[in-house]
């Protein structure tokens, strides 16, 4: 079974929801994204999202668009960031996904990309700019080799698309909050409710809602309704606080620990 | 019967290029958006009112003007000048915004944005913002903001908001990030005014559409003027729609030759140029797989050109299409070249050109002493040069 769907299964007997958090690989640089993996798998965190950091990233908000420009800066790319995780993935148990823009991963190749990352350890992609219908060769690749390919549904998507990105989604279904990039939000908009509870009527996947989430209160409320809580930008921003400082991983463990509790 | 050339396919592919690489969030809005699109090429009133827009508002047609002094100094083929700089607001770009905006007013939109990179898609989209009375946001690069001011006022003047974008190279590439980030956001009330044959199915569709006067009338011009077709078209290709505005009526007469032209900054052999076509390979950005201008792990480039308008790590679908498929050939100007152009048309035949435009003017330069004189070569002036006169300053001393 994939690392993913493992974790959903045993989840779901405990009555626990996941609580994902997004990171940029190579932000500051890929040795503290190492180390900061293996630090967030000790403070509660189930899943990683390890983001492979792209020039143009149209669906992220300033937060993660800093982040990624720091990561490239450090000259960050596939390769490095495969060898990163190898090394990561003898330390840590928790499930690993990809998430990249499409011509990175066109770039490299949807087949070596697939082999690669899967060999590396990495359990599934995420790929903001590839909506299903351009995802046919992609699905058939990633199938073979039990890579789960983790589709996005957003508020705009009418009731046939949300079927049709269900059916297509492995591991999870990524619901968008927000119709906006990703960054952290004060306020949240009142229609998740609804939305994601007429997404789980369609599809018995997991559900998981990211994008703007930003502190424990929102992710409490949302932990009820959802199967898991994905974080990022919030997490993000107490890196950039604390580029250069000895205590970074701490700082980092504490933010998310505080999500951790109240997502659990 | 000649078989009936018909690209798009249905997925908004032409060959292997196009596609619509968005975000989930949008995509219902592209649905809706070629919904809308079809159904207005089809209803007669959206024609005609789309038709005294271009006419009466915008005036058109534009001349097709033979260039007598032109072609007597290069001594070789008959060289006609499509006049899209006599368009309003000064450029083709305004074709595209009008058919744009009358559609948006068919959604039901109250906003629209833009992105613009040279100012001539900002202006003309700011001029359809006041004249149909929409709110307008338009995302423009600071470095671009710099070197082409006039057209900022311009845009101030008309009402619209110019949103200054820091991101990347601060030119037309991160103004598109910003304008596609602004409408993930505001998808429900704001319709995108996309500029160029770019992005996701259906713009480069619609934008050809739109944008195909240039090419009827030119046919149409030149064929009572000549009583035959041109042997070459040459237009310039940043992201490429003066130029498939007037290729794509051609694009059955396979004995007229389609020449696209390039910016090739300081030299294709560096790494500062536009070249897409010339030196790219293929890819995905803003919402469609074509040709690219990447670095070896598929991080976009910075591109290069004097010309604002030309500079861009992109092309539209369609041109990557016409060269794989050998329908055009694409070649690429330097700034310098692209100077030359400029000084040339003004001091010959009193048009001061954009500089986009000059980059054509350049190459045709090159190509008429080589043609027969009872060749006729059409170049289409893109806009006009007022916008750049502060650049070219800054290389043309008197």
């Amino acid at each position: 079974m994939n690392r993913i769907d493992a974790l959903f299964k045993g989840l779901k007997k405990k009555r626990k929801k996941a609580f994902i958090v997004y990171i940029t690989a190579g932000d500051p640089n890929l040795s503290v994204t190492e180390k900061l993996i293996t630090e967030l798998e000790k403070s509660g965190v189930d899943l990683v999202e390890i983001g492979i950091p792209f020039s143009d990233p149209l669906a992220d908000g300033p937060t993660i668009q800093r982040a990624s420009q720091r990561a490239l800066k450090k000259g960050a790319n596939v390769k490095s960031i495969l060898k990163m995780v190898r090394s990561v993935r003898k330390k840590v148990k928790l499930p690993l996904v990809f998430m990249t823009y499409y011509n990175l991963v066109a770039h490299y190749g949807l087949s070596n990309f697939v082999r690669d990352s899967g060999k590396a350890g990495v359990d599934g992609l995420i790929v903001p700019d590839l909506p299903p219908e351009e995802a046919k060769a992609l699905i058939g690749i990633a199938g073979k080799r039990n890579f789960a390919t983790i589709f996005l549904a957003a508020p705009t998507s009418t009731k046939d698309r949300l079927k049709n990105i269900a059916s297509k989604s492995k591991g999870f279904i990524y619901y968008v909050s927000l119709t906006g990039v990703t960054g952290a939000r004060k306020k949240l908009p009142q229609d998740i409710v609804k939305n994601v509870k007429s997404l789980k009527r369609i599809t018995a996947k997991p559900v998981c809602v990211g994008f703007g989430i930003s502190n424990p209160k929102q992710a409490k409320k949302l932990a009820r309704l959802a199967d898991g809580i994905i974080v990022g930008s919030a997490v993000i921003k107490i890196i950039e606080k604390n580029i250069g400082k000895k205590d970074l991983n701490k700082k980092v463990s504490a933010f998310v620990k505080g999500l951790a509790r109240a997502i659990h | 019967m000649r078989k009936k050339h018909k690209t798009p396919d249905k997925r908004g592919y032409f060959g292997e290029f196009g596609g619509k690489f968005v975000p989930e969030t949008l995509m219902h809005a592209l649905k809706e958006l070629e919904g809308e699109l079809n159904k207005a090429l089809r209803d007669r009133s959206f024609l005609k009112e789309f038709d005294y827009y271009l006419k009466d508002y915008a005036g058109r047609p534009t001349p097709l003007y033979f260039a007598k002094r032109l072609t007597k100094k290069l001594g070789g083929a008959a060289i006609y000048l499509k006049r899209e700089d006599l368009a309003h607001t000064g450029a083709h770009k305004i074709n595209n915004t009008l058919g744009q905006a009358l559609l948006a007013k068919k959604m039901g939109k109250q906003r629209i944005i833009a992105e613009t990179g040279a100012g001539q898609h900002g202006v003309a989209t700011a001029t359809v913002a006041a004249v149909f009375g929409f709110e307008c946001d338009v995302y423009m690069g600071t470095e671009d903001i710099r070197r082409q001011a006039l057209n900022v006022y311009r845009m101030k003047l008309l009402g619209a908001k110019v949103v200054p974008v820091t991101s990347g190279s601060c030119t037309l590439k991160d103004a598109t990030n910003e304008a596609i980030r602004d409408w993930v956001t505001n998808v429900r009330n704001t319709h995108y005014i996309l500029g160029s044959v770019v992005g996701p199915h259906p713009y480069p569709f619609m934008v050809r559409k739109f944008q195909s006067v240039i090419g009827k009338e030119a046919k149409s011009q030149i064929l009572k003027i000549k009583k035959r077709l041109p042997d070459y078209l040459v237009a310039c290709v940043g992201g490429g729609s003066n130029s498939i505005g007037l290729f794509h009526p051609f694009f059955n007469d396979k004995k007229v030759k389609f020449v696209g032209v390039e910016a090739a900054g300081r030299g294709v052999a560096t790494k500062e140029h536009a070249a897409t076509l010339v030196k790219g390979a293929p890819g995905i950005l803003h919402g469609s797989r074509s040709y690219l201008l990447q670095d070896k792990d598929g991080q976009i480039n910075i591109a290069h050109s004097i010309s604002a308008g030309l500079d861009y790590p992109g092309v539209g679908p369609e041109h990557s299409y016409y060269k794989k498929i050998k329908r055009a050939k694409y070649v690429a100007v330097t700034d310098s070249d692209a100077l030359r152009g400029f000084r040339l048309l003004s001091e010959c035949e009193g048009i001061i050109p954009a500089l986009e435009s000059a980059h054509a003017i350049h190459y045709a330069s090159k190509l008429a002493p080589k043609l027969k004189k009872n060749n006729t070569i059409v170049i289409c002036i893109s806009g006009r040069g007022d916008k750049d006169i502060d650049i070219v300053k800054e290389h043309i001393k008197f």
